[in-house]
């Protein structure tokens, strides 16, 4: 059996924000907080995947710091860790093969890093 | 922010070729972000340096706002925040990171090398 949480007010925020702030083909959020040592149905570690065209000619650096902007005041409070995956639509497409921006398997435990405030 | 650790700041990242601020050392990393960092960077073959912030609170305070990078661990590769677990993961399976790394101690050979 399997259980769906649906997303909370964190989550619904980080896509709120980012939903504002950039045109996405592809947006997925994930909550990772079960894995780590925190009560159920924290809102503390997220893995988030954005497709944009925006990212375009920008290194890795500067669209983390895009995202990182965006999520300033999200950064500072409820998120304890953000893994961050970004690409344009090209890449995403030359990454994960097929044309349909489907995403790839979360099954692993993804990169990441981790928020001042406390160690994830 | 006091001044003085701003200065160790600068001090820190202008004075060491490759550097990385983690929690934790490399051989007892506290977090898995920067375990993960590490271990992409020992790949490299290089020696570099480390700041354990969470033994330094005041860096780990600071550092944030100065780099305008929220989040830990940074890699700084001769003065410059290269970026932290996500983006260093990618360029090592990439084999950018192995590149930026191995020229980054050519150019800064140790003193007694």
């Amino acid at each position: 059996m399997s259980v769906t949480t649906p997303p909370g007010p964190v989550a619904r925020s980080i896509e709120d924000l980012i939903a504002q702030a950039l045109e996405c083909e592809h947006f997925e959020l994930i909550n990772e907080s079960g894995n780590h040592a925190v009560p159920a149905g924290s809102e503390s570690h997220f893995k988030l995947i954005v497709v944009s065209e925006a990212f375009a000619g920008e290194r890795l650096l500067a669209r983390h710091r895009k995202i990182n902007a965006i999520l300033r005041e999200l950064l500072a409070g409820p998120i304890h860790a953000l893994a961050l995956h970004t690409y344009t639509p090209d890449e995403w497409r030359a990454r994960f093969a097929d044309a349909p921006l489907s995403p790839p398997c979360l099954g692993g435990s993804g990169g990441g890093k981790d928020a001042p405030n406390s160690g994830g | 922010m006091s001044e003085q650790i701003l200065s160790d700041i600068k001090e820190q990242i202008e004075g060491n070729p490759i550097l990385l601020y983690m929690k934790g050392s490399p051989q007892a990393p506290q977090c898995g972000f920067s375990a993960q960092t590490v271990q992409c960077l020992m790949n490299c073959g290089e020696r570099f340096a480390y700041v354990d912030i969470l033994a330094n609170p005041e860096i780990r305070a600071t550092l944030p706002g100065y780099a305008n990078w929220p989040t830990f661990p940074q890699l700084y590769v001769e003065g410059e925040l290269v970026g932290g677990c996500d983006i260093i993961t990618e360029m090592f399976e990439a084999g950018e990171l192995q590149t930026l790394i191995k020229e980054a101690a050519e150019r800064n050979p140790l003193p007694d090398a």
